[in-house]
């Protein structure tokens, strides 16, 4: 180790505190007091008085109770689904030699790829319009099904593109991080319990589940996260008014007071944006406590 | 529970094409008696891993079939063998507790085969008591010493009361002193339960101290069966020779002339029975020398080391293939530290001809010179 | 027993085991690679003949180009080209210079208050995006800095997980290396430089990458900041075309934009697939 002068070391922190302090430690204490100041005008940056009332007024305004809803049934399909299915596609992964790269591989190039770029795509896969029933619905055809404009129709067939494109996004991720934690467990122990006279399923569920638990854990925490923070699917799919399209989400509502057409309210969106953190501050706290009670080891 | 090979062949082939396939395990054909202690000896990478995993049944052999006394086991997968394992590092189950561990190969069981919980409390207890760990079984295996964890694993692979038990490098992972009280320990259990146990390792010594019958293997072929004492007193051929013994053997270059054993221009022994004349290995165990005035075979001295109850001996001679020769004799033989040359007398039990082509032991008998 | 039968029936189970399985991973290889390959296949359709299409075609009868000349003239996809590639550059370079200076003194030098230091930026490492950004937005806008590379890049250099990361791997680099290059006259500058550096070269690629990606893949920010075409990068300009570029229904040109900004990240996957996928499984998340 290096005991030089005081000052060079400060030296060499210096323009990392500088930008951390100036975009991330500053406007963390902005924010909490933005979100207390009552009728704060970004014109002439005046305010009236200190309170609670942008909290009173954001949790009383039905774009952000219809965000919040549409937000936590985002959370509650997609996490659990996705997991699940993340853990069948590394098992099935794991369980072959050839072309395991190649599949690796390709599983993985959703999360290179632009999420509005990708989510266009999916619009006009899942979109009805009058020149075209589209893919989806062709599918749904052939199956005997009748057509559901998914873009512009009912809510549940928005919030079901919504979901399915917000799995197929942030599933290279999870198959990634389960595929190297199921990789990681020493063959020894399948060996092991082989012997013992464990059966498939047996092993997996008393060797396997409980050896990558922690992984398991870890992506349903950051899931939750995730998913909390969801937007820029819905903008790719449904357009960026997404109050008129009725599928606004938290962050989303946030961007909104802040920003467009109906933006100009820092205050609102500094108390929508702590309302958010707290949520997800809980969401992770019990998470964390399940998981010390569940994860031995 | 006996164990019989016949023509166990295993072949891996090699993933680059150009080199040729490695042949692990090569035409086994011999029989494992019940209820002894065998150790499967030799170099690392001499195919004694896979040897024991097919016995287990985690690999399949390439040729050849494997038997339990008469039952032909050869495809019966490993669950369906009943066989115990002991795994180099152990292989414990990190988020079960030791009781928990040593339940695991029990709750396997079907249901319909699978004891009373009580009964399953008191075999798991009775295994702990064995190798006496009771006191743990709360813990998890990181919060454990290696001698504990291996404990473990012996208890784990023994709770199901297997035919046969196996262990795998048991005492690599452990330090020295550790080494010599747990395979006091092996023995005993292995006594006290009477299992057919089989062990593989590379250290000679652990082999010959403990194993009723050692195996040694060398490439993928087994080089010699036996007693460990009649192994090392009558190797099959110069690699047995070579690889039993600490310190090793000594091997010189030498040759059989007129009924007597040459080193150099020195006759040491007298050779007899049906022999021709012809140029040999000479290998001599270090307890195999005689200080002697008017010994036969002289060596130039380096150094004496004194280690207590013995003295060895460190010389050089020109036909010696190895750096020197070490030689133990007792300590109060009262050897002069300066002299420049040795004489030494050799003891013929102690000595062994091989053939200088195909490295086996030349029969024959050896005797003192007349005089 | 007959083991012939249960060898037989083991090998069976296993065939049906194996078909099963790569049955089920290339159906879900078909679902990722699908939307790849129908906006390849749209963009290279026609305007007229997509449009006839009532039910879509899986193929292109006549494959023309014309969307890409379209898709360069009738929007400014070159400038939201050109303007995403000066922005993903001087971030991620600057970026470097900010983690490797901040990983370096983290790391290599003593002196009163580092370890507090630490701790402090692990603990920003748990702040979302969403809590900063309503401040730097106002912050940008009050210099007006508003439709400016400087308002663009400066809010996104921070790092703190890349720092975290560069640290833990300038720690690995033993300490006698340090001592032997002091030994030989280095000042400390030149052996981070000359040694360091070099060393840590697979993690500052992969933290090089990683970065490229996010920036290019970055919209909400941008989207903040600006709203002058001029300073688009290319997620506002997908959104832009999709909303009001070509005259909203030409599918066909929108795809040819989207294969024409998708392409440089995935070729830089297809170059770097293995560096990519190691740094995000060791911690990585998107966003």
């Amino acid at each position: 180790m290096i005991s030089g002068n005081k000052a060079k070391g400060w030296l060499y922190l210096l323009p990392a505190l500088l930008f951390l302090g100036a975009f991330m430690v500053y406007p963390l204490i902005d924010v909490l007091i933005y979100s207390f100041e009552e009728g704060y005008n970004s014109a002439s940056q005046t305010f009236f008085g200190v309170g609670t009332y942008n909290y009173s007024y954001v949790l009383r305004d039905p774009y952000f109770l219809a965000a919040l809803k549409n937000t936590i049934i985002l959370v509650i399909i997609t996490v659990p689904l996705s997991t699940g299915f993340a853990l069948l596609i590394s098992l099935a992964l794991n369980s072959v030699r050839k072309l395991k790269n190649l599949f690796q591989t390709v599983y993985f190039l959703p999360y290179v790829t632009n999420t509005l770029a990708v989510g266009l795509v999916f619009m006009i896969l899942f979109k009805k319009t009058a020149y075209t029933e589209g893919m989806v619905n062709l599918l749904i055809n052939w199956f005997g099904g009748s057509s559901v404009d998914f873009i512009d129709g009912p809510y549940w067939a928005k919030m079901f593109v919504l979901c399915f494109y917000t799995i197929w996004i942030v599933l290279p991720f999870k198959i990634l991080i389960l595929t190297s934690a199921l990789a990681s467990v020493n063959e020894d122990l399948y060996k092991a319990a082989k012997i013992d006279g464990a059966s498939g399923f047996t092993i997996f569920r008393k060797i396997t589940l409980p050896m990558i638990s922690p992984m398991i854990f870890y992506l349903v925490i950051t899931g939750f996260i995730g998913a909390f923070k969801a937007y820029s699917d819905s903008v790719a799919l449904f357009g960026t008014d997404l109050n008129a399209a009725g599928m606004n989400t938290i962050v989303g509502y946030i961007y909104d007071m802040l920003y467009g057409n109906s933006g100009g309210f820092p205050s609102y969106a500094s108390a929508a944006a702590l309302i958010l953190f707290v949520i997800v501050l809980t969401i992770t706290c019990i998470n964390l406590m399940i998981s010390r009670k569940n994860v031995h080891y | 529970m006996k164990i019989r090979f016949e023509h166990l062949t295993k072949i891996f082939p090699n993933m680059n094409k150009k080199l040729p396939d490695v042949v692990a395990v090569n035409d086994f054909d011999f029989e494992i008696p019940d209820g002894k202690l065998i150790g499967l000896l030799g170099p690392s990478g001499c195919g004694k891993s896979t040897a024991l995993n097919i016995i287990c049944g985690l690999e399949r052999p390439t040729k050849g079939r494997i038997y339990f006394d008469d039952d032909d086991v050869t495809d019966l997968p490993p669950e369906n063998r009943g066989v115990g394992m002991v795994f180099q590092n152990y292989a414990l189950y990190p988020h079960l507790t030791v009781k928990e561990n040593i339940m695991f190969p029990l709750r396997n069981i079907k249901r319909s085969e699978r004891p009373s919980e009580e009964e399953m409390e008191e075999r798991v207890l009775e295994a702990a008591r064995l190798v006496q760990i009771e006191q743990l079984m709360e813990r998890k295996p990181s919060q454990m010493s290696g001698g504990q964890q291996q404990r473990v694993a012996i208890a784990r692979a023994l709770v199901k009361g297997p035919p046969v038990l196996l262990l795998d490098e048991p005492l690599s992972n452990l330090d020295a002193r550790l080494r010599l009280q747990t395979r006091e320990e092996l023995k005993r259990i292995q006594t006290e339960t009477g299992i057919t146990t089989v062990f593989v390792t590379h250290d000679q010594e652990e082999a010959m101290s403990i194993s009723d019958l050692i195996v040694v293997m060398k490439e993928g072929a087994v080089h010699q069966i036996g007693h460990p004492q009649d192994v090392y007193d009558d190797p099959r051929d110069l690699f047995v020779a070579k690889f039993l013994g600490t310190p090793p053997i000594n091997v010189f270059t030498g040759e059989i002339r007129n009924g007597g054993l040459m080193i150099g221009d020195e006759e040491v022994l007298r050779v007899s029975g049906d022999v021709r004349d012809q140029k040999v290995y000479i290998g001599i165990r270090p307890e195999g020398f005689e200080l002697s005035d008017t010994g036969a075979f002289t060596v130039d001295m380096i150094r004496v080391e004194v280690m207590g109850r013995d003295t060895s001996v460190v010389s050089r001679h020109d036909a010696m293939t190895g750096v020197s020769i070490r030689s133990i004799i007792p300590s109060d033989s009262g050897i002069d530290r300066n002299a420049k040359k040795v004489r030494f007398d050799l003891k013929p039990h102690k000595v062994d001809l091989f053939d200088i082509e195909t490295e086996e032991r030349i029969t024959c008998g050896l005797m003192r010179r007349e005089g | 027993m007959d083991f012939e039968k249960i060898e037989k029936r083991a090998r069976r189970k296993k065939l049906l085991k194996n078909i099963f399985v790569y049955t089920f991973l290339a159906v879900w290889a078909l679902m990722v690679l699908f939307p790849f390959y129908w906006m390849l296949l749209t963009s290279i359709k026609s305007y007229s003949s997509y449009n006839s299409e009532y039910v879509p075609k899986f193929y292109a009868e006549q494959p023309t180009f014309d969307n890409y000349k379209d898709a360069f003239t009738t929007v400014p996809l070159a400038r939201y080209f050109s303007n995403t590639i000066i922005f993903t550059l001087i971030t991620t370079a600057l970026m470097l210079i900010v983690a490797v200076l901040a990983a370096f003194a983290f790391s290599r030098l003593q002196f009163k208050g580092r370890d507090l230091v630490f701790t402090g930026f692990l603990a920003l490492m748990m702040i979302p995006n969403e809590l900063v950004i309503i401040t730097n937005f106002q912050t940008i806008t009050n210099m007006d800095l508003r439709n400016t590379f400087t308002g663009l890049i400066l809010p996104s250099v921070t790092s703190v997980f890349y720092i975290y990361l560069l640290k833990e791997n300038f720690e690995q680099i033993p300490d006698e290396l340090y001592k032997a290059a002091k030994v030989d006259g280095t000042s400390d500058f030149m052996y981070l430089i000359k040694v360091m550096l070099p060393i840590s070269r697979p993690t500052i690629v992969t933290i090089t990458i990683l970065k490229i990606i996010e920036c290019w893949n970055s919209y909400v920010w941008p989207r903040l900041i600006t709203d002058d075409q001029l300073y688009f990068l290319v997620s506002n300009g997908i959104q832009e075309i999709r909303e009001n570029g070509f005259g909203r229904e030409n599918i066909p040109a929108m795809m040819a934009a989207v294969v024409v900004i998708s392409i440089p990240l995935i070729i830089l996957f297809l170059i770097f697939h293995k560096k990519i996928m190691e740094g995000v499984s060791r911690g990585g998340t998107k966003g």
